[in-house]
């Protein structure tokens, strides 16, 4: 895999905080197919980087690429629209409104002809259709009713639309910030397979959480993160859950080749 | 609508996965079911259904009143005066909706509207502008009143209770302003610029009496249930106001969104005022100085929460006839007007806190 | 144009708040004028009325009002400024005619002269003098009118009673129960509205004094009995919105509409038969005589006497109406609009 170009790649990012450096010179590299972890102790920058990547803050030095073509993003839309969908913690669902109206939030279909240009009228049919066949690709579909507001889904559920709807829109990469931290056993286990089901469908994935046995569990590789930059690239059959601890906090030093990838 | 059901091409393993959870679901299911009461049944359906709520009160209201004081209430008749007398506390209710489903609250629709009666009155009669220019006046003044009021939220930050409670007394004041606070005379009105005044007319079938005014109300809620339900726009604004921030990750440019509903609410205040004008006979500066409390009473029972985001926009078309049919009502029983005041108190109550019962289904 | 300008300076002081009023020099004798508001053209009037008195008389005068009716914190402060600027008389339309007596004392231990206009301090002599509109009488007339109007049929009379509000003021109490005694009702409380047993009344309804609520308060009254023939009306905004009722009911020329103010849109009204008669106050004159007793108390010390056999100064009301009716005094419509405010 990573004898591949990366699809998406950051070489030297800065971000600054007033005298607070969160970003030091940070690398980046995901590869097509593949789902990468990104793990990190709280204050590496960790989050800033994802950030950075999704577009929610702008960096102040370095150089992005996706797909090879560099690129700057100011918003988190900017970013959705050159193909890079993020999956919030808070998973930026509204919650009243139904599965379809919260899949398509933003890009609604619209009826043909003079209804749609002129009235604007929606196409709820083509919009459940099309929600039902996304979901069910995702092996979803134990949700039923495409109509009833996402609050009264499980939170597993909740997750489900929120990657579904990450990934219905040939969206070229993922990003998923702790899709477990919120969710039971049962759950989380039905997330992670989710997770797998997206990659299976092609889609590379950056997978950021806290939780070393379900990163170790999904991920290709691991990207350590500390002390404001890429601290090495392990593969999780090549190491234990607490070499890659020890490797977070310092505690341990990463072998030359993990660093040099 | 969504009569098949598909089944997932999952893999095996997942499949196999998906069994045994979903066996484990199902005891879980049972065992919510068994411990579910009438009342947890009647909460659920609620949720689904939050406009069932006035129905409900309406109807019975109608039904109690029309028993206890008989024909001269339950007359098709005075059904429709009714409909004339909330016409314009419903129109105002209906821009009102549009600020409170963003989770907002616009004090000011009731002095939009009668600022830009004023405004049409004082061009169309006093100075004799032609009458549809007057009214386009009107209409772009009140949505750029309403405007106002979305630019001061979303660029400035400031709270929508604050920022109406300011634009309410500066509309105030420049309708005083405006006006001197001087009505203009019905007759006045009749011989400069009778299409004032259309709205107040009447058309009569099966023994009611229907002003255009209500019809106009009626239309002005249907025109906004189908902006809201059937298009972009409307799905935007639920999202805004169920949860801003989830609205603008999930990109919706949430600030053109809130500006538009202010907007739009000042326009639909615009074309009260036009109704206004036929309604209460006369450009009437002094009227409707708690229009904007009484919007959000009709908008509270009609059952769209405060919170934003949730309730059906009819609803408040409902509210705005419950209120009318209880001050009717309790009028023709003998009720002194003090008690009516009372008893419309009690309905904002309960309203809010069924409202709250309802919402916890999601919690 | 020139009350147009008037009314646009004063209504935009009202929305720059209030102007600090400038210190009173010591020979020159200086009045505040308060008042309920100063939307309503009466209060419009009223403040015209002691301006260019104040003038002629060579004194200041800083005026202040409420921002609604019943702002009672507002008319406190400004009692508070007067009494702070040295002021030798006051003016004032209390709005809490019960809780502004507290303050008034302040001001009268201060030396200052405390006028109430238009609207009675309860108790009475909390304030030097009161300068009034006989409000009893004002109702008492429209009510004999209508009576007359009627003749023998009075007895048959179905009366709308279109009132204020339902904290029933005294101003409300007083038109009330004035009207239905002029009309040869019995009176049971004279202070309270709704209390009469005699069946000729229809009902009583609240209209908060403008169109819209006096076309609500027609149309409710009209469905419990659509018979109704006589209709009080608190004041003339409230008229002409019962008139729109009549109208839309078609009953426009059969109903005797009568009202209290004797403002220009009101007086038209009744020279285009829309409202049968109105009485007519006389708030310019309320205000001009109050300045003048302030500055004959700056000069004498003495404080204003009331009218003989009233606890008040009374400043006058006259019957406006072109149909006059034996042995009960009126005035024209023309001589009506000469003298008409607002």
């Amino acid at each position: 895999m990573s004898e591949n170009v990366p699809i998406l790649s950051a070489r030297g990012l800065v971000k600054r905080y007033g005298r607070v450096t969160a970003l030091d010179r940070a690398d980046f590299d995901l590869y097509p197919g593949e789902i990468l972890a990104v793990i990190g102790d709280n204050g590496a920058g960790k989050s800033s980087l994802i950030k950075a990547l999704s577009g929610a803050v702008s960096i102040d030095e370095g150089d992005m690429t996706l797909e090879g073509r560099p690129m700057r993003f100011s918003s988190p839309m900017e970013a959705r629209d050159a193909g890079i969908e993020t999956v919030y913690q808070t998973l930026a669902l509204s919650p009243a409104l139904s599965i379809a109206d919260n899949m398509f939030l933003g890009r609604e279909i619209r009826k043909k002809g003079p209804l749609g240009s002129i009235f604007k009228l929606l196409d709820r049919a083509e919009m459940e259709k099309v929600a039902r066949q996304k979901l069910s690709d995702l092996g979803l579909m134990t949700i039923q009713n495409i109509a009833q507001p996402v609050e009264t889904l499980s939170g597993g559920q909740r997750q489900g639309v929120a990657v579904a709807r990450a990934a219905a829109f040939g969206s070229k990469v993922i990003i998923m910030d702790e899709p477990t931290a919120a969710l039971g056993v049962k759950e989380s286990r039905r997330v992670l397979e989710l997770i797998l089901d997206v990659k299976r469908r092609g889609i590379p994935i950056v997978l950021i959480s806290h939780n070393m046995p379900h990163v170790f569990e999904v991920a290709d590789r691991i990207h350590i993160h500390r002390l404001g930059r890429r601290l090495c690239v392990i593969k999780p059959k090549d190491y234990s859950m607490s070499d890659a601890v020890a490797f977070m906090t310092g505690a341990k030093t990463p072998p030359e080749e993990a660093i040099a990838a | 609508m969504t009569s098949s059901v598909d089944t997932a091409p999952a893999a095996r393993g997942a499949q196999a996965y998906e069994e045994s959870l979903e066996q484990s679901d199902r005891s879980l299911a049972e065992f919510e079911a068994r411990h579910q009461s009438a009342l947890d049944r009647i909460q659920h359906f609620l949720h689904g259904y939050p406009t069932m709520v006035p129905v409900i009160v309406l109807l019975v209201s109608v039904l109690a009143f029309g028993i206890v004081a008989g024909d001269r209430f339950f007359s098709a008749f005075n059904l429709s005066l009714i409909m004339q007398q909330v016409s314009i506390i419903g129109i105002l209710a209906a821009a009102q909706s549009l600020v409170i489903l963003t989770a907002g609250i616009d004090l000011s629709v009731a002095a939009i509207m009668v600022l830009m009666s004023v405004i049409m009155g004082n061009l169309a009669v006093s100075m004799g502008v032609p009458t549809p220019i007057a009214l386009l006046v009107g209409f772009a003044g009140g949505t750029a009143a309403g405007a106002l009021n979305g630019l001061l939220v979303t660029r400035l930050k400031l709270p929508p209770f604050i920022t109406t409670l300011g634009t309410w007394n500066i509309f105030f004041a420049l309708n005083l302003w405006l006006s001197g606070a001087q009505s203009i005379r019905s007759q006045d009105i009749d011989e400069q610029a009778p299409i004032l005044k259309i709205f107040g007319e009447n058309f009569g079938m099966f023994g009611a009496q229907f002003s255009y005014g209500s019809v106009l109300m009626v239309l002005i809620f249907a025109a906004l249930w189908y902006l809201l339900n059937r298009t972009a726009w409307g799905r935007h604004v639920y999202a805004v106001g169920d949860d801003k921030e989830a609205a603008e990750l999930a990109g919706i440019r949430t600030n053109r969104t809130l500006v538009s509903v202010y907007a739009l609410a000042g326009l639909v205040c615009a074309l009260g005022a036009w109704a206004s004008i036929g309604r209460v006979g006369s450009v009437s500066p002094q009227s409707f100085y708690e229009g904007n409390l009484q919007s959000i009473t009709a908008v509270v029972i009609g059952g769209i929460s405060l919170f934003g985001g949730r309730g059906s926009i009819m609803g408040p078309l409902i509210g705005a006839l419950i209120v009318g049919v209880f001050q009717s009502g309790l009028r023709l029983v003998g009720v002194d007007v003090l008690w009516q005041v009372f008893a419309i108190g009690w309905l904002i109550i309960i309203a809010v806190a069924i409202d709250q019962w309802i919402r916890k289904v999601s919690a | 144009m020139k009350r147009q300008a008037l009314i646009a300076s004063t209504a935009l002081a009202a929305a720059l708040a209030f102007a600090a009023p400038s210190h009173a020099q010591d020979e020159q004798v200086s009045a505040c004028l308060i008042t309920k508001t100063d939307i309503n053209p009466f209060f419009v009037k009223m403040k015209e009325g002691a301006t260019a008195k104040a003038e002629e008389l060579g004194m200041e005068l800083a005026t202040y009002a409420g921002r609604v009716d019943g702002d009672h914190q507002t008319q406190v402060q400004a009692v508070e400024t007067c009494i702070a600027s040295g002021a030798d008389g006051i003016l004032i339309t209390a709005s809490d005619t019960k809780a502004i007596v507290d303050v008034v004392q302040t001001a009268r231990d201060n030396g200052i002269l405390v006028i109430a206009l238009d609207t009675p301090l309860e108790p009475i002599d909390a304030a030097d003098a009161t300068f009034a509109t006989d409000n009893f009488k004002a109702g008492e007339l429209i009510g004999q009118w209508a009576a007359a109007q009627l003749g023998d049929e009075a007895a048959n009379a179905k009366i709308a009673m279109l009132d204020l509000s339902p904290s029933q003021p005294s101003v409300d109490v007083l038109r009330n129960q004035g009207f239905l005694q002029g009309f040869g009702i019995d009176l049971n409380d004279e202070n309270l509205i709704g209390d009469e047993e005699d069946e000729r009344i229809v009902g009583n309804d609240v209209t908060s004094g403008n169109e819209e609520g006096g076309r609500r308060a027609m149309e409710n009254l009209l469905q419990v009995d659509p018979e109704i023939n006589v209709v009080y009306t608190i004041n003339e905004p409230a008229a002409a919105g019962a008139y729109e009722t009549l109208r839309s009911f078609g009953r426009q020329d059969e109903v005797i509409v009568v009202s209290v103010d004797g403002g220009c849109p009101g007086v038209q009204n009744v020279q285009e038969g829309i409202i049968g008669a109105t009485s007519q106050q006389y708030p310019l004159e309320m205000a001009a005589l109050g300045i003048e007793a302030i500055a004959n108390f700056a000069r004498t010390g003495e404080t204003p006497e009331p009218s003989p056999g009233l606890d008040f100064y009374d400043t006058g009301v006259q019957l406006v109406t072109d149909t006059p009716v034996e042995g009960l005094e009126s005035i024209s419509v023309e001589e009506g609009l000469e003298l008409c405010w607002g």
